[in-house]
């Protein structure tokens, strides 16, 4: 087990080392530097000077690759590469067009986020489950089929809809909760509970019908009939067998967003007005500050790794008869 | 010629994948084992409803892909001049949605503007009153009259409606014996009848903040909502299928590099990788603005890029799958006896692996367009969708969202944009549904059931 763990760890450093060139190649090669700098400062009426401070702000006014004006180590090491790419390796992200701290920024922009999001993925999980649930026990009658055309109906709106229609029934016209905003401690409850309630129901539609469809596939097995022959009752055999059975691919899908989580909601967090990592990104994307967007993709892609391996150390944890060697 | 023709290089791609699916469409019509499936699609009613709805659709978003530009009368020396608007057909059949722009905001069915202006009365007092609307309803002489004229249009269009649905119903009576269908045809083309009707002296659904006609921008964010969910395939396809189609069939390096290259593209989260793709698209695009003639061209190019973006970072789900399955065909005994004959790997590759992996890409590419859709209002949003200037569902809801706040609300943009994307998403969520339980070679059926 300890040596499985650490072979997918080591496998996952040319993973991250494929991210970090494709974001690298993403951020400086297919547009320079320069490119940039004048983006930013507007195209016309750009002076080679304001580039040129512009980039050096930046630390952009560096070679790629190779420094050859620099000795001994500094060849490779007083490079945009260097200084932008291999630096994340070791969690520096740097510092965001503002001139804060990246990552201090997330370390304190991480509370809100989790707030929200592990409610949600925890409420979600047992509604979802629980509505495939009751569709599986009720499968192939009137219940069944309104409970599938309610999952259908629902995946088809978008999202955004979800956010909007509930900040105006509940916050505008029914004065239940404020609009936005958020506050830290006991008083977050009341800015946390909406965009918790529409994250839930936002993911029925797709998660319950999916849960449905690997519930019925265990439901037509042939351990399912034994235990029926053996006398127990079909709430019984839904829940201690079927249920158990499912785990696995319940959890493939599930435990891979767990680290994901950290990295918040995009669309929640910017309509809610959540001082979260999510609002963090689409500010950054807004603002075009490429060092945070740059910061958030190789975050994401770690933990969605970290994702993945816990998601194999999971499979041991609920069937026994998986071995990881 | 007082107008000429412009091919957007979205409409190109357009024309291209049309090419493709008739040229796919007559291969499997003189198959009759290929054509098997499509028969068990057809014979769902729910799936045909659902391609009805998809079809009046497909029809807009076509008919605004013919795009041109009208001459301007004066010419410059001999030469002739061309507007720098790029207009459709559709906008031409549409013509008066288009052109009558109101000051601003107004409900539908409305005879006033949204908002009071000042304006002096018979006496030359200056007061303060809801101006009458420009178009909506300006044939109105009686403001009292209106909800009998619009009951009696409404009719008027629902009748005619109705008997051109029930000739085309008559047409069709021979292939689709299904009441489902003729119901749904003769419903749709009432209501078409009335809103056409309407919209002729009304707006049905009311201006956006500049005046515009909602109905109108509805219709048109519905090519680009077609565009995105189809042309991204063009990119998916090839990738998925060739990569995923070697790496499970020639395993060793092949299988690594390949699997090495989609379990990075797919370990960044893909809003993310979107966005950062979508930025770096944008500098370019507007570092080179020589590159475009009009600014649709320039709108259409971003249109494209994104396509391409998307296309770029989402065809790693399906070459996983489609190297599960060549994995799984490659063990098979007529693959075998097809390697012990020396065949050579490409044609077993064309000849009896992708034959047998098609149905995992078509089940797949349906089932993709509807998320595509929903994808683009969402990118919108975060800012790295469509360009502003595009009409889309996604440009729609964003500037219709911060209306919600104002008294009285302003909600018939947001309510347009939120019924027309359900009615496409559903129509291609069920026909996706109808088209997997068709394909799915798991799902044990006995033929002649439905």
């Amino acid at each position: 087990m300890i040596a499985y763990l650490i072979r997918r760890i080591l496998y996952a450093i040319p993973i991250l080392i494929g991210v970090n060139l494709l974001t690298f190649a993403l951020f400086f090669v297919v547009n320079t530097p320069d490119d940039m700098a004048r983006m930013q400062l507007g195209i016309k009426r750009v002076t080679p000077e304001a580039i040129d401070k512009w980039k050096q702000q930046r630390g952009y006014d560096k070679p790629l690759f190779v420094n050859s004006t620099a000795d001994g180590a500094g060849t490779f090491t007083d490079t945009i590469f260097w200084q932008k790419s291999a630096s994340m390796f070791a969690f520096d992200f740097g510092y965001s067009d503002d001139g804060r701290s990246i990552s201090r920024e997330i370390a304190t922009r991480m509370g809100p986020s989790l707030a929200i999001a592990i409610p949600t993925f925890l409420v979600g999980l047992v509604v979802y489950v629980s509505f495939a649930l009751m569709m599986t026990l009720f499968r192939a009658t009137a219940l069944d089929m309104a409970g599938v055309a309610l999952c259908v109906f629902l995946m088809s709106v978008s999202g955004l809809f979800y956010i909007i229609g509930g900040q105006f029934l509940v916050s505008k016209l029914w004065h239940l909760v404020p609009i936005s905003g958020y506050a830290g401690g006991a008083d977050s409850f009341k800015f946390v509970v909406l965009p918790i309630i529409i994250g839930v129901v936002g993911g029925i539609g797709s998660s319950s019908r999916w849960y449905r469809t690997i519930f019925l596939d265990e439901i037509g097995k042939d351990y399912v009939r034994t235990a029926r022959a053996k006398g127990l009752s079909e709430l019984r055999v839904l829940f201690t067998h079927v249920l158990k059975n499912a785990m696995i691919p319940i959890l493939t899908g599930v435990v891979v967003v767990i680290p994901l989580l950290f990295m918040g909601s995009l669309l929640t967090e910017s309509f809610f007005g959540i001082p979260g990592l999510g609002s963090y990104t689409i500010d950054a994307i807004n603002a075009q500050d490429f060092s945070v967007v740059r910061a958030m993709v190789f975050l994401g892609s770690v933990l969605y790794i970290t994702g993945l391996i816990l998601t194999d150390i999971s499979y041991t944890v609920v069937d026994p008869r998986v071995r990881l060697q | 010629m007082s107008f000429m023709p412009v091919i957007l290089w979205s409409d190109a791609l357009v024309f291209l994948l049309i090419s493709a699916i008739s040229t796919g469409a007559f291969y499997v019509r003189k198959r009759e084992h290929l054509l098997l499936p499509w028969k068990r699609v057809a014979r769902s009613s729910v799936a045909l409803v659902s391609m009805l709805v998809l079809s009046v659709f497909l029809i807009v978003g076509l008919l605004d892909t013919l795009h041109y530009r009208v001459a301007l009368p004066q010419s410059s020396n001999g030469e002739k001049v061309y507007s720098p608007e790029v207009l459709s057909a559709f906008d031409k059949l549409v013509g008066p949605l288009r052109t009558h722009t109101e000051k601003t905001y107004s409900a539908p069915f409305a005879l006033h503007l949204y908002a009071k202006e000042s304006m002096t009365d018979a006496q030359g007092n200056v007061v303060r009153e809801y101006p009458r609307l420009q178009y909506g309803g300006a044939h109105l002489a009686d403001e009292s009259g209106r909800d009998a004229d619009v009951l009696k249009r409404a009719l008027v269009g629902m009748l005619a409606g109705s008997l051109v649905g029930v000739m085309l119903a008559w047409l069709l009576r021979r292939r689709y014996k299904q009441p489902a269908l003729t119901v749904t045809l003769v419903v749709l083309a009432a209501l078409i009848g009335a809103i056409i009707n309407l919209s002729a002296v009304y707006h049905v659904l009311g201006t956006d903040k500049v005046g515009q006609d909602v109905l109108y921008l509805s219709l048109k964010s519905i090519r680009t909502g077609l565009i995105i969910g189809t042309l991204t395939t063009l990119v998916t396809l090839p990738l998925a299928l060739f990569l995923g189609v070697a790496a499970g069939y020639f395993r060793g390096w092949v299988d690594d590099v390949i699997q090495y290259i989609y379990t990075v593209l797919s370990s960044i989260p893909s809003v993310l990788l979107i966005a950062a793709a979508v930025l770096m698209m944008q500098v370019t695009i507007d570092t080179h603005p020589e590159w475009f003639d009009t600014s649709a061209a320039r709108a259409d190019m971003r249109l494209v890029a994104l396509c391409l973006i998307l296309g770029l970072t989402s065809w790693t789900g399906l070459c996983r799958l489609l190297r599960g399955e060549t994995l799984k065909l490659r063990e098979m005994e007529y693959i075998q006896a097809a390697q012990a004959f020396g065949v050579s790997s490409m044609r077993i590759l064309s000849r009896h692996i992708m034959p047998n992996v098609m149905h995992i890409i078509l089940i797949a590419l349906v089932m993709d367009f509807s998320a595509l859709v929903l994808a683009e209002a969402v990118l919108s949003y975060v800012g790295v969708g469509v360009d502003p200037s595009m009409i889309s569902f996604g440009t729609m809801i964003n500037g219709a969202r911060l209306e919600m706040g104002r008294e009285p609300v302003v909600w018939w943009s947001l309510a347009s944009a939120f019924v027309f994307m359900l009615v496409l998403v559903l129509a291609a969520n069920l026909f996706a549904d109808a088209v997997r339980d068709a394909f799915d070679p798991r799902l044990n059926r006995t033929e002649g059931s439905v």
